[in-house]
């Protein structure tokens, strides 16, 4: 049996309440976590098929081009060079293989062949000393130097903000730059494939394994169902694995020719050339209010880039629309066409630079105003989504911003520059958090079993997410089991489709699928019982209506199996649906070397239900982590001439490492939201991000009085700022 | 050519090529996947080993300069049944997501908390001779080489100072 709901309307009963198990929301350790700490969780390269070879991909060396001919590769079994590997990686959900064909170069790093060979060494070897002649082009590199796009369902405005300016008692006019920015997953892509007559195995690094698999069998020319794609866990993803990627296409073809199993694993390099870039940005925001901060016009205008032809840009303006009241207001939103590697999704696509940018703006208001900037937000809060007059499902800003400053002191805060420690200027600053929140179709299967077990089957990826954990604690919850009787299957095509993991939908989604299929489950028990399901009781494995009280034992034949199958409906359309929060920051920049340490940081999120709340306060950890590197380490230097990332691993692409993060402080305020499904939960994985770069500038800006609008703020920059 | 490795109390015959590093020996020959390869370069941690008891990048180690010496990865510390402190530790603070750092978190905790035994003192230790003040500074210096991009840092270091018996969590809001 399926139960499927469409959220075409509000759902206020709070059903999850009035369980009687009490374990979601709890702060369970991961289900699967015993197998991580001991090294025992496999991931993508780690599976071991008899005679496996293999595989390393060799990169084009010109930006743009014709390969006209690969030499060979003495010790390898093979250089492969289909017409069918991919030039760049999928975008997230793509129905539709990328384009494809290795003998066209479209960026410096694609990969344009496999070599194959008995063992790595081998392999790559032969990969690196491969001889390729090309016929290169001249292309544009530089998002300034050609004229860019501008996409007419893009753009937007309302009133008159060039007068809104004019009329203004105070004005800000500024411009951002932040820098290309790699997602940066620990684990490398790799993929391991096998054929079994006409069918396929592919063990990938996956975020969102149904659309892989079309994506997949599209590339391969094959049918879907001669697909099957295995992700048990995933080494981190925030975007870059939302789609397949050259190495998962090039093994599968590999292996077919070479009649056996064959890993094709990136280098960290190949990661920065071949994964989704987020595209770097160029912001001007204009904001106008008048001498008691509220605002009258709102102009974010931006400039992203991407491949000709590459759907995806950046969609930097995305909260920009619906977080603050303005009656005049403009978006512009321009995409060069360059060649650098492709642009797509990383961790909040979108909010992650613009929120930031624009909180950023809201603090140089806030100071040309001269009023606290905590206090210019909240004069600034929408009833409704401007323009549209859409309500908000719900909306927690204001609370977050009063909660956040009374746990974080914000009270004490100095102006500009007034305190000072040895050679540290200290500073605090402060920014709203604010992501759009969305639902996906998504499907799971429960069954529970005569003896009190439930398994849950669903090809929904848990790429740190924590969603092995929170799948088993709703069925849990829902069929009154201890968290230890419920084991939760997922990363494998052959379950029931998924939302897939990416873009805060994956918890609420799947999460409401397994609620479907277990309330279709109490329906059946219910019926045994002879009681409304509503009013069915169940709990430690005994089942309770009114006076009667039987164990699930006797009323299970065998077993129930359910699926449930959550589509979003009416509610998307008729609310502006988001998550919130509150970022807070104190640094410390040293007056000789312009180093800026963090010396405390906290978040205030709504997310809606917390389905774990150690889990979900370990998103947020990693959001706000990577607000760190965008405010003050990460970029990627594309080399002017032709394109390359020369910032292309670890040691050159600065991701926060222990000593840059202190320890930080998560808080969670109680929120139902009743128009994302009955589990009344919303995203999380990225709320934390979008705005945290914002905290630690603004809180530059209050300590030493420079502002950085050049991202990231390195110690050159600030040291320019300091007199 | 020939090797042998001795590792986790067990000893291995292998046959590699000279340029297999201790990492590929370990995940490929071996088919020990708990120590991860996260760049191949030195410049992650992932791939942390204790070679006779010492921290070491295992990417930047060929296999046949281990042969001499006793070799521990993360599967010789303990088991998802028998968790060693230091493992159960970041089980109960959730000191890690996707998990892909973790054993060489846990590993490089294990040799980094024998170095303060042994007084070596880091960057962020107040004298040079010690003792070491188990603070989230000092273990936040000395972890710094293991990147997690999950950013389970705040949790990472809090899972150390507990299985090394570090009292005051707050000890050190500086
Ligand atoms: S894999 Fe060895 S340090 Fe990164
Ligand atoms: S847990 Fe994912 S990289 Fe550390």
């Amino acid at each position: 049996m399926t139960r499927h709901l469409r959220v075409d309307g509000p759902n206020h009963d709070d059903r999850l309440d009035h369980m009687a198990q009490g374990v979601l929301g709890q702060p369970l350790n991961r289900l699967e976590g015993p197998l991580k700490v001991t090294g025992r969780a496999t991931y993508a390269a780690e599976a071991r098929p008899r005679n496996m070879a293999y595989g390393v991909l060799v990169q084009a060396e010109i930006p743009a081009g014709k390969v006209l001919e690969i030499g060979d590769a003495p010790g390898a079994l093979a250089v492969i060079q289909d017409k069918r590997m991919i030039h760049y990686a999928a975008q997230g959900q793509a129905e539709k293989a990328p384009p494809s064909g290795p003998e066209r170069v479209e960026y410096m790093g694609q990969a344009i062949a496999l070599v194959v060979a008995e063992t790595f060494e081998a392999a790559r070897h032969a990969a690196q000393n491969i001889a390729i002649r090309y016929a290169p082009e001249t292309v544009p590199v530089i998002p300034e130097s050609v004229t860019p796009e501008l996409p007419p369902k893009k753009q937007s405005a309302t009133g008159d903000l060039d007068q809104a300016m004019r009329d203004a008692a105070v004005t800000v006019d500024q411009v951002w730059h932040t820098p290309s920015q790699m997602s940066a997953a620990m684990e490398p892509h790799a993929a391991i494939a096998e054929w079994d007559g006409g069918h396929v195995t592919v063990r990938a690094g996956l975020q969102m394994l149904s659309s892989n698999r079309k994506q997949m069998a599209d590339a391969l020319g094959i049918r879907e169902s001669k697909v099957r794609l295995l992700a048990p866990y995933v080494g981190g993803g925030f975007g870059s694995k939302l789609g397949i990627n050259a190495e998962a296409v090039a093994a599968a073809i590999a292996a077919r020719e070479l009649n056996r199993p064959v890993m094709v694993a990136m280098t960290r390099q190949q990661v920065f050339d071949l994964a989704h870039r987020r595209s770097e940005t160029r912001q001007r925001v204009r904001l106008a209010c008048d001498a008691n901060g509220v605002l009258s016009g709102i102009g974010h205008d931006v400039l992203v880039s991407n491949l000709p032809g590459s759907e995806f840009s950046e969609p930097v303006t995305q909260a920009t629309p619906f977080t603050y009241q303005a009656a005049h207001r403009q978006i512009v939103h321009a995409v060069s066409r360059i060649h650098r590697g492709c642009a797509g999704s990383v961790r909040a696509p979108g909010e992650a630079v613009g929120v930031t940018v624009f909180e950023c703006a809201m603090d140089e208001l806030a100071e040309a105003a001269g009023i606290d900037p905590v206090e210019l937000r909240l004069r600034n809060i929408p009833d409704a989504e401007p323009v549209t007059d859409r309500p908000f499902s719900s909306h927690k800003l204001a609370e977050a911003l009063r909660d956040g400053a009374e746990r974080f002191g914000w009270s004490a805060r100095k102006p500009s520059g007034q305190r000072i420690e040895g050679e540290w200027f200290i500073g605090m600053g402060m920014a709203a958090a604010v992501r759009v929140n969305m639902l996906v179709e998504s499907r799971a299967r429960v069954t529970l079993h005569q003896d009190g077990r439930a398994i849950v089957e669903t090809d929904m990826t848990d790429i740190g997410t924590g969603t092995y954990t929170i799948l088993g604690q709703l069925a849990a919850e829902m069929l009154g089991l201890p968290a230890d009787r419920v084991e939760v299957r997922l990363g494998d095509t052959d379950f029931p489709p998924a939302a897939g993991s990416g873009g805060s939908f994956g918890a609420a989604s799947s999460g409401n699928s397994v609620y479907l299929a277990c309330e279709e489950i109490r329906s059946q028990i219910a019926r045994t019982m002879r009681c409304d399901e509503t009013d069915l009781t169940l709990h430690d494995g005994m089942a309770r209506a009114g006076n009667v009280s039987r164990p699930l034992s006797e009323l299970i034949d065998g077993q129930i199996t359910a699926e449930g199958h959550l589509q979003p409906g009416k509610t998307e359309k008729t609310h502006r649906q988001a998550t919130w929060g509150s970022h807070w920051a104190e640094v410390a920049v040293n007056r000789w070397t312009g180093e800026v340490r963090v010396r405390r940081m906290m978040g205030v999120f709504a997310c809606g239900r917390v389905l774990n709340e150690k889990t979900a306060r370990s998103q947020c950890l990693g959001g706000m982590s990577f607000g760190i590197g965008i405010a003050l380490t990460e970029a990627m230097e594309h080399d002017p001439r032709d394109g390359h990332v020369v910032s292309r691993d670890l040691a050159e692409y600065h991701i926060p490492c222990h000593a840059d993060v202190p320890e930080l402080e998560v808080h969670f305020l109680p929120e139902r939201d009743a128009y994302v499904g009955p589990l009344q939960a919303k995203g999380l994985g990225e709320l934390g991000i979008c705005g945290a770069g914002a905290a630690v500038l603004n809180a530059i800006h209050n300590a030493c009085g420079v502002r950085v609008r050049q991202l990231p703020a390195t110690p050159d920059k600030i040291i320019a700022g300091l007199d | 050519m020939q090797i042998t490795l001795h590792l986790n109390g067990a000893t291995h015959d292998l046959d590699v090529d000279a340029r297999t590093t201790l990492l590929d020996a370990l995940r490929h020959h071996l088919g020990l996947t708990g120590t991860k390869k996260g760049c191949d370069h030195g410049q992650c941690g992932a791939c942390t080993v204790l070679i006779d008891g010492r921290r070491v990048n295992s990417c930047l180690t060929l296999a046949c300069m281990a042969e001499d010496a006793q070799i521990t990865t993360i599967e010789g510390l303990g088991s998802p049944d028998r968790l060693s402190p230091l493992q159960q530790q970041f089980l109960d603070h959730d000191g890690f997501q996707c998990g892909y750092c973790t054993p060489g978190q846990i590993c490089s905790a294990t040799g980094m908390l024998e170095e303060i035994a042994a007084g070596w003192p880091s960057h962020a230790s107040a004298s040079l001779e010690g003792p070491f003040a188990l603070s989230h500074a000092e273990i936040a210096e000395r972890m710094s080489g293991n990147l997690c991009r999950c950013a389970a840092y705040t949790h990472i270091v809090a899972a150390i100072r507990q299985a090394a018996g570090a009292d005051d969590r707050h000890e050190d809001a500086a």
